[in-house]
């Protein structure tokens, strides 16, 4: 699914990642763990060029992320992210902050079609092999409606459907965080990233956005969480990482990760939090 | 205090103006007459605004005032929206760069030299180099806009860099482009944060209107200056001429106010509709 191969990341001389290299299969989930500073936020910022790597390749669907000529703004469409301090935008209610995206690259998209079709058409008498017009899939009414009801399907789900019209500043950090993460899978991502989704919400709202990710988990998304909370990563998780130093020292499923650390990094870093 | 001696020279001009237009019209008793009568600097006004047309002129440098000061204002919004958006654009490709260097030219000479200085080159002697013939009016709402581009860039500029940077991540992590996640999600909200400084901007706007006149251009300061030497008595029309700028200040101020509450909706409960 996504793959990064000798990943280096520099800011300035300081060294955050050193050569790293991983694969993400399809269905699995992974959960990166490690002290602050480790490099692991990094990381998964790495993986949709929120950082542009200084150096190495990031292969999704075939294509090389880390490459200026490729069109990244196609690929964050697939890959979903949730931050660590939400980042809903302030000026926009719940639903507009969930359809903003696809109403605007769905419209965006439908323009490009149009303007080609209008260049094939114009050009098409001056060729020998005619080009055939594009389809255009739907109308802007349409675009609309679909991103609506999408929002307000997702909405149902994490039940905040009566908070379609209610502005960021008056949800508590759970919702928030819910809607952030209800946000990103309005664009029907194939691959979902969790930047520490839960370390900036008070202790009591960390279960309801931990038991949303498990919902997600079941139905069989693809996943990378940078998180805090061991026991999650250890119940959700199909395989953990454990970066230290801008490395992976450590990278297994949760039951040997936990129970036979091998590194005495990660020994030292579990009998500190567990 | 010198608040309140201002505040009351100006009610006092326009109990006595009110007087002026009222007896003119000859709707008022004469005892008001008389008064206008006996207060000698302002019956000479009031005759020369009332019945001799002064105010026509007046209204018609009203108008002009208002036009330079609200186009001139959305064309500097317009462009200072650009300008801004250029110099924040991280800089890791060649054409953000030289657009950057260009924009910062640009500011430095329109906030350099006085908005004076501006229009008479503009008027005097790009127009003729150019071969041009604009009315003067035309001129001074291109300089003026142009002139508060480079200060609206700045201010702009304050305001997007205020928008917190997770706003624009969420956006691009969505997939949006620069230009859409910009344009849709961090100036709207940039936008939020400086209107009371926009709104500065355009009160100075409209005070700086008064020195068209340099381009030949009617404005309320030509107005009431030309009355002023028809009477050879300049105490009643500059101080009416003051108290037109503070009335348009004010409903200037009003409407900043305004719009300021309708933007601070989304920092109440639930939108309106």
């Amino acid at each position: 699914m996504i793959e990064v191969s000798h990943l280096t990341k520099k800011f300035g001389d300081l060294t955050v990642l050193d050569d790293v290299s991983l694969k993400v299969d399809e269905g699995e989930r992974v959960a990166i763990i490690g002290g602050s500073g480790s490099g692991k936020s990094t990381l998964l910022r790495c993986l949709t060029c929120m950082e542009d790597p200084t150096s190495g390749s990031i292969y999704f669907e075939g294509e090389d992320l880390a490459d200026w000529s490729v069109d990244i703004n196609h690929a964050r469409r697939k890959i979903g992210m949730v931050f660590q301090q939400f980042n809903l935008f302030n000026h926009k209610t719940v639903l507009q902050n969930i359809t903003l995206a696809p109403i605007r690259l769905g419209l965006s998209d439908l323009h490009a079609a149009k303007r080609k079709n209008l260049w094939y058409r114009l050009s098409n008498p001056f060729r020998k092999q005619k080009k055939a017009l594009l389809p255009l899939m739907r109308t802007k009414k349409e675009i609309k409606e679909a991103a609506e009801k999408t929002a307000f399907d997702l909405l149902r789900k994490i039940s905040l459907e009566d908070k379609a019209d209610a502005y960021p500043s008056t949800l508590s950090g759970g919702q928030k965080q819910r809607i952030a993460i209800v946000r990103a899978l309005a664009m029907r991502p194939k691959l979902m990233l969790f930047d520490e989704p839960t370390s900036a919400l008070d202790p009591e709202m960390v279960g309801e956005v931990l038991d949303l990710i498990k919902r997600l988990a079941d139905t069989g998304m693809t996943m990378v969480i940078v998180t805090h909370e061991m026991r999650f990563a250890r119940e959700v998780a199909t395989r953990v990482l454990f970066v230290d130093g801008g490395k992976i020292v450590e990278d297994a499923p949760p039951e040997e990760l936990f129970e036979h650390p091998k590194n005495a990094r990660l020994q030292e870093f579990l009998s500190k939090v567990l | 205090m010198k608040k309140f001696a201002v505040f009351l020279c100006a009610i006092l001009l326009v109990c006595a103006v009110l007087t002026g237009v009222a007896s003119a019209r000859g709707t008022i008793v004469e005892a008001a007459a008389s008064f206008a009568e006996g207060n000698g600097k302002i019956a000479r006004f009031v005759r020369i605004f009332i019945d001799e047309g002064g105010y026509r002129q007046v209204l018609r440098g009203l108008k002009n005032t208002m036009l330079i000061a609200v186009f001139g204002l959305a064309i500097g919004i317009l462009f200072g929206t650009l300008i801004a958006a250029v110099r924040v654009m991280p800089r890791y490709k060649r054409l953000p760069r030289i657009l950057n260097r260009i924009c910062s030219v640009y500011v430095g000479f329109f906030r350099g030299t006085p908005i004076v200085v501006q229009l008479l080159l503009g008027y005097y002697v790009l127009l003729p180099a150019l071969s041009l013939n604009y009315p003067a009016l035309y001129v001074c709402i291109a300089v003026f806009g142009l002139n508060s581009s480079a200060y609206v860039s700045e201010i702009m500029r304050s305001g997007i860099s205020s928008v917190d940077g997770g706003q624009m991540e969420a956006g691009r992590a969505l997939g949006l482009p620069y230009s859409t996640a910009m344009l849709r999600i961090v100036i709207p909200q940039a936008v939020k944060n400086i209107l009371p400084t926009l709104g500065n901007e355009f009160i100075s706007l409209i005070k700086e209107t008064s020195v068209v006149s340099f381009v030949g251009t009617l404005d309320i300061y030509v107005a009431f200056n030309a009355i002023g030497t028809n009477s050879y008595e300049f105490m009643v029309p500059y101080l009416a001429m003051a108290l037109i700028y503070i009335l348009l200040v004010a409903a200037a101020t009003a409407l900043v106010k305004l719009m300021e509450r309708r933007l601070a909706r989304s920092d109440r409960s639930v939108s309106s509709h």
